[in-house]
């Protein structure tokens, strides 16, 4: 509110209206605090040069709407002719240019600190793509991708939308608490930003380069943030979010992982030992597909214009098997279709590429293996 | 006042306005067709644009060329007739002057992106990627095997090539765009003597000069392409290489055609010692041309 | 003495006559009045484009569109607004009253005035064209980046390229067209510390033309190339870099952001002492500090740029160098007020504007300066706050001040004056309207929402209703102009010459509406 009232000058009565409307609508007014040390102290010099506008902008606007009631015509019939004083120039040169190196001292300060990377406890690669996030633990030396995981019947309107709509994810980025983390963000396609509000790290996400930020954040919950770089078509579905948990717990997450992992790599071995039906591959490929691949291909395969080909009738999904394979498992290079080999099993793969051939107007009535693909690969 | 009106008056009038022309229109579809066919032209020939078939956009962008090139001559040949008829006022030629030097200045801005291009990659961008200062971790997780050189032989995606040596043709061909600056000034000196003689040699000289600098420049990109493995998708080197040499070929090629347009003007007795602004338009223009050369022999070949 | 050659054929159906007139005119008045109309046709395809957005940001979820169309309205958005709506509206005003404000008969170079201009429909229609190919319009922002706008733009990329080419042309040609008139055909006595300050600020706007449109051509060029022949500007594994693509058009695009305010700057110049009946305070130090604001344009690009990984000491530089610029922003805006003090002040519609320009432009100046604290920049930058931003210095920036400076002159172009109350509902609707809109873009964006984005999380909701509310009325608001502007030329109450009592400078020295040619002999200002 304070804010409303001192920019205002001319109008007020506008703003007034308007701030007293607005209120009704306000959630967040301010830049939000966020729960580390940077965070607060990117806030205190928000809330500093935003203090100093105020108190100049009064100074200006008050000045103005004095003089406009002040020397209106009614008012002030005879104008002064005065029209220049050196002296007065010279001050309003001066006091903006002390304000200004007043500001400057606390930014760089604070620049110098965020820019600091080194001695970090963890180091974690943050990879953008077309759109998710892949995380990989350098140091424990495992990585995962995080896909938006609000459903398509919400964006759509069919459902109604979730307390985190937009702001959630299949995998979350899991990191501890009080220790120093360093983000290195790349890229495989574009340029992404990674950006967690409350950390106050936002770090652009360039292809073939490496960038680094980084964090200790002191409290251990769920944050949430969003690429913040215009990054084709699904930029607004490309969540960040972040778990953090004690610091002592983490050992134990990352132990659970490792776990999780020989699993992974177990039930993929009895995946390819032994073959799959069409009954059972079908309803595994669909899940697959709409997941994955809906969001360009269309839930019915129709495609989109010419950017994004229709699956129905597709040349290479109705031709030879090992073009598709290799389509789905390497991409295609320079165009939005990326490689799913890293991201999808063996297993996945053969289900979706089962799936695309027997379904979505299209019947080869061929069934993938686990075992070509992972011969493929 | 009309056309006939003019002639009447005495002495060049203060400022020749003239209402209405055609040319500037004729100019403007001109460039757009040409833009128009070039844009189809170039989706034609890349397998980039699956829905772009044909090659009419070629023949398009050959008639656009055409029209401007004819617009360009139209034109030109009114402001001359205009000037012979005497409508040239002085202060319409002083124009024409500061006019000449803000669109050079305009050019010069145009080759400094492509030379801020080059220095950012230099300096910044081939460091990075081979890990400079605190970005190693580019070099260690994304270009193992990358090391920074420059020229740069092996682009981190593995692309190979060789440099361009600076002190052969590049050279010749410095030495030639430096003489060809002194022809041009021989020549401006000479009309100002009126030496017409001396003035079409020293500017006929010119022309040759800068027609031997574009076929030896041929030359070497047949080289570059041939012997050097140097081509455009040679990584940056290649890149900025033939950007920067290739529009200045593109400068020097419109420096020559204007230069040989004041060739045949001066053959058909235009200019006199005190009224020939075309002619040292042109020169100005082949002036910054070579100006531009030494900063590419400088940054290109040498360094 | 002028001679004028008239080449029109006589005896033609008045239709033809009609339109040759337009397509050959070379008089600057008839070319300023075609700058203006397309500029305001295009204001109207910018703004349409805004409203289809902004629907889309009424709620949360798709409701009208796909999130690439949404993509392609806002890149469009922007590339109208800022080539196709403000610059072509100040070239327009600069084409029509410069020669009148320092006393010449037209600008220096007839022929070249009507090239430049007649580029432009061009240009345009080569890039609005992009919206019926197959893949659709440009989807990457008018700022163009790669390797979106490269490797994975849509083939209509090439169109926008080359459309952006001849507009960069066009706008070449028609600011040497403005410094060379300025320098070189002053009536005498004007000399340069004479001139009127919309003359002033043009002049170093059609400076930062010639020095930023030929780098923004180059950075275009390398997008084709890079796109297709092959090089590899912006590819990293060929040795490029997508930051050099950001280095260039900031190079270009932060100069850019000047030429789109500092003839705004000239115009409160002019309106403000008319309406407060005394002169300009401190014209030598108004001349300065628009020049120091276009040095500094040329060192400050890299504000964009703070979250791309810049070195320490890079960042340092354009923090400092941007937050300077508020010193001679603030010498200006530290004048108006000035200027005002002690005046006798009348409140006509022009002056609104021109008070309206002051007050939010320094609001956007505030946020820009807060933008410029590079450490802060890493929470506000791609947020709904930069939008905030550019809406405040742009809209109430540019677009009112050429508002303001349509009220002015219109009266000494047309003859007629225009309707003031209804000018002054359209002053107070607009005013309400644009704070409805983009006030409540500062804290979304605060809040943590990204820009350009089709879909938003719920928080985000009720701000953004409202936002798309405003914008709805503002476009109620511009029919309303539209309304005026059209009622004013088909007639209205007789203006007389001067047209204002407080107003001073050559322009009003002429009749009321103005002779074709005017200024055949040159005035003589002592
Ligand atoms: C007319 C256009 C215009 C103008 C005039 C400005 C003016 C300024 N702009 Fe703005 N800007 C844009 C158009 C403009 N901008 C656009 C379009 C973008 C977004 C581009 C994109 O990404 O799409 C942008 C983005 C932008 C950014 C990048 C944000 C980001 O992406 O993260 C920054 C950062 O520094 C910035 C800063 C400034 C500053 C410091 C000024 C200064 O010139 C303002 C100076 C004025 C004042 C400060 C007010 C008056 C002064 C006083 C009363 C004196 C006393 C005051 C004090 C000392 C406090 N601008
Ligand atoms: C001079 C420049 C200018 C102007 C005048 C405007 C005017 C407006 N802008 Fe613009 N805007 C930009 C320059 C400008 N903008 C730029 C450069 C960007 C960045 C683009 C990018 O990210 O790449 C941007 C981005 C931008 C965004 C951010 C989009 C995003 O990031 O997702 C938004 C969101 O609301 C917005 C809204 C508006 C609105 C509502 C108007 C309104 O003021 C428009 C008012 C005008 C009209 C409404 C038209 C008039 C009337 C009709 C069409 C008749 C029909 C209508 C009715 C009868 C109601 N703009
Ligand atoms: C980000 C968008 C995107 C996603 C997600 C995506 N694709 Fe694609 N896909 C593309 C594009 C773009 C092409 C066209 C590539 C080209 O130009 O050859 C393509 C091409 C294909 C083709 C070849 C079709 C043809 O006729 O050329 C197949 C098969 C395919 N994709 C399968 C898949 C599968 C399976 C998935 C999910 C696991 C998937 N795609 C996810 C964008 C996507
Ligand atoms: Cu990724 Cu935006
Ligand atoms: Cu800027």
């Amino acid at each position: 509110m304070k804010y409303a009232f001192s920019c205002s000058g001319r109008g007020r009565l506008a703003f007034l209206l308007f701030f007293l409307a607005s209120g009704a609508f306000a959630q967040g007014w301010d830049m939000r605090p966020g729960v580390t040390e940077i965070s607060q102290d990117l806030r205190a010099l928000h809330h500093m040069s935003l203090w100093i506008c105020i108190i100049v902008g009064a100074i200006v606007f008050g000045a103005m709407f004095y003089t406009i009631i002040a020397h209106r015509r009614s008012k002030n019939p005879v104008p002064a002719t005065w029209h220049h004083s050196t002296k007065v120039e010279i001050i309003w040169t001066i006091i903006p240019t002390l304000i200004v190196i007043g500001m400057v001292i606390p930014a760089t300060k604070t620049l110098i600190e965020i820019e600091d990377n080194s001695d970090a406890d963890l180091t974690i690669l943050v990879t953008g793509s077309q759109w998710k996030w892949h995380y990989q633990y350098l140091e424990a030396g495992f990585g995962f991708f995080s896909n938006l995981s609000t459903p398509t019947e919400q964006i759509n309107n069919i459902e109604p939308k979730g307390e985190h709509y937009l702001l959630e994810v299949d995998n979350p980025l899991v990191i501890p608490a009080n220790l120093k983390v360093r983000f290195l963000t790349s890229s495989d396609d574009v340029i992404h930003s990674w950006w967690v509000p409350d950390f106050a790290v936002k770090q652009d996400a360039l292809p073939g380069f490496i960038n680094e930020a980084w964090a200790r954040v002191p409290v251990p919950g769920t944050y949430r943030g969003q690429c913040t770089e215009l990054c084709g078509m699904n930029h607004a579905y490309m969540p960040v979010v972040v778990d953090v948990i004690p610091e002592d717990e983490f050992q134990e997450w990352i132990d659970d992982q490792r776990i999780a992992l020989e699993a992974q790599g177990e039930a993929a071995i009895a995946a390819r030992s032994r073959d799959w039906s069409m009954e059972e591959l079908m309803p595994i490929g669909e899940d697959v597909y709409l997941s994955n691949c809906a969001t360009c291909h269309q839930p019915d395969g129709s495609g989109q214009g010419i950017t994004y080909p229709a699956m129905t009738g597709s040349a290479i999904v109705n031709g030879p098997i090992e073009a598709h394979i290799s389509t789905v498992l390497n991409g295609v290079a320079g165009t939005e279709m990326q490689a799913w080999g890293p991201q999808l099993s063996d297993l996945e793969i053969a289900a979706v590429i089962t799936y695309e051939r027997n379904s979505l107007g299209n019947e080869t009535g061929e069934v993938i293996q686990p075992l070509t693909i992972f011969n493929s690969r | 006042m009309s056309q006939e009106s003019l002639h009447a008056g005495d002495g060049p009038p203060d400022y020749y306005v003239p209402h209405s022309s055609a040319w500037p229109i004729i100019g403007s579809t001109a460039l757009f067709v040409t833009a128009f066919g070039a844009g189809h032209f170039i989706q034609q020939s890349t397998d980039k644009v699956p829905t772009a078939t044909g090659s009419y956009g070629l023949w398009i962008f050959l008639i656009g060329l055409a029209a401007v090139a004819y617009m360009m001559y139209g034109w030109f040949a009114q402001v001359v007739k205009e000037s012979i008829q005497g409508l040239v006022s002085a202060k319409l030629d002083r124009s024409f002057r500061q006019s000449m030097f803000w669109f050079i200045v305009s050019e010069i801005m145009f080759f400094a992106a492509f030379f801020g291009a080059l220095f950012h990659a230099r300096v910044i961008t081939v460091p990075w990627l081979a890990g400079a200062s605190d970005n190693l971790q580019t070099h260690l997780l994304l270009w193992p095997d990358f090391a920074d050189t420059w020229p740069l032989f092996l682009t981190p995606g593995g692309g190979l090539t060789q440099a361009m040596a600076a002190w052969g043709l590049p050279f010749i061909n410095t030495v030639i765009l430096v003489t060809s600056s002194i022809t041009v000034t021989l020549a401006h000196w000479a009309l100002k003597k009126n030496n017409r003689g001396a003035l079409k040699a020293w500017l006929g000289f010119t022309v040759l000069l800068g027609a031997v600098f574009l076929v030896l420049q041929v030359v070497e990109y047949y080289e570059a392409y041939h012997a050097l493995n140097l081509t455009m998708a040679s990584g940056i080197y290649g890149s900025t290489f033939f950007m920067l040499t290739g529009f200045h070929g593109l400068h020097v090629t419109l420096g020559t055609i204007m230069l040989a347009v004041m060739l045949i003007r001066s053959m058909r007795g235009h200019f006199t010692p005190d009224d020939h602004f075309a002619f040292e338009a042109a020169s100005w223009y082949w002036h910054f041309v070579d100006v531009v050369w030494l900063f590419l022999f400088t940054f290109v070949y040498w360094f | 003495m002028i001679a004028h050659a008239d080449n029109i054929p006589s005896g033609r159906h008045p239709l033809v006559k009609f339109i040759l007139r337009w397509l050959l005119t070379t008089n600057h008045k008839e070319i300023g009045t075609l700058y203006l109309s397309f500029s305001f046709l295009l204001f109207f395809i910018g703004g349409a484009f805004a409203l289809t957005f902004r629907a889309e940001l009424a709620q949360p979820g798709l409701q009208f569109m796909g999130a690439d169309f949404y993509n392609q309205m806002v890149t469009l958005h922007g590339l109208v607004m800022v080539f196709g709506a403000v610059m072509p509206a100040f070239v327009g005003l600069a084409n029509y009253m410069i020669p009148l404000q320092i006393g010449a008969s037209d600008m220096a170079l007839p022929r070249l005035n009507n090239f430049s201009f007649w580029i432009m429909p061009f240009a345009f229609g080569l890039l609005l064209s992009s919206l019926f190919m197959p893949g659709g319009a440009p989807d990457f922002g008018w700022t163009l980046y790669a390797p979106l706008s490269t490797t994975y733009g849509p083939p209509s990329t090439d169109f926008l390229i080359l459309g952006g080419q001849l507009m960069g042309i066009s706008s070449i040609l028609g600011a040497i067209n403005i410094i060379v008139t300025i320098f070189n055909l002053r009536a005498p006595g004007m000399t340069l510390m004479k001139m009127p300050m919309f003359v002033w600020t043009w002049l170093i706007t059609a400076f930062l033309l010639i020095m930023a449109m030929p780098v923004l051509a180059g950075v275009v060029t390398m997008m084709l190339t890079d796109r297709h022949f092959g090089t590899s500007f912006f590819e990293a594994s060929g040795g490029g870099d997508p930051l050099i693509f950001q280095h260039v058009f900031w190079f270009f695009g932060h100069p850019e952001v000047y030429i789109m305010i500092l003839p705004g700057f000239g115009i409160a110049s002019q309106i403000i002492p008319t309406f407060a009946r005394k002169p300009l305070f401190g014209y030598a130090s108004m001349v300065y500090a628009t020049a120091a604001i276009a040095g500094l344009s040329f060192v400050v690009w890299g504000h964009h740029m703070f979250a791309t990984g810049m070195p320490l000491a890079t960042e340092l530089w354009f923090m400092y160098a941007t937050m300077l610029i508020a010193v001679p922003t603030g010498v200006k805006v530290f004048n108006w007020v000035a200027t005002m003090w002690d005046g006798s002040m009348t409140f006509e519609t022009p002056m609104l504007f021109a008070l309206g320009f002051v007050v939010m432009f320094t609001i956007g100046g505030f946020s820009g300066l807060m933008l410029a604290v590079a450490p802060v920049d890493f929470q506000y930058h791609d947020t709904f706050f930069v939008v905030a931003h550019i809406h405040y210095v742009l809209y109430p920036g540019a677009i009112f001040a050429t508002m303001a400076a349509v009220y002015y002159w219109i009266p000494k172009w047309t003859g007629n004056m225009y309707d003031e109350r209804l000018g002054k509902i359209h002053f107070w609707t607009a005013v309400v309207a644009l704070n409805l809109t983009f006030f409540p873009m500062h804290f979304v964006g605060l809040g943590g929402m990204p820009r350009r984005i089709a879909d938003y999380a719920l928080p985000f909701t009720g701000l953004n209703t409202f936002a798309t509310a405003g914008a709805f009325l503002l476009g109620v608001t511009q029919v309303l102009f539209l309304y005026i502007i059209i009622k004013t030329v088909r007639g209205g109450p007789k203006a007389t010459d001067q047209v204002w009592e407080g107003a001073e400078g050559l322009e009003w020295t002429l009749p009321s509406p103005l002779p074709l040619h005017t200024f055949e002999t040159p005035p003589k200002v002592d």
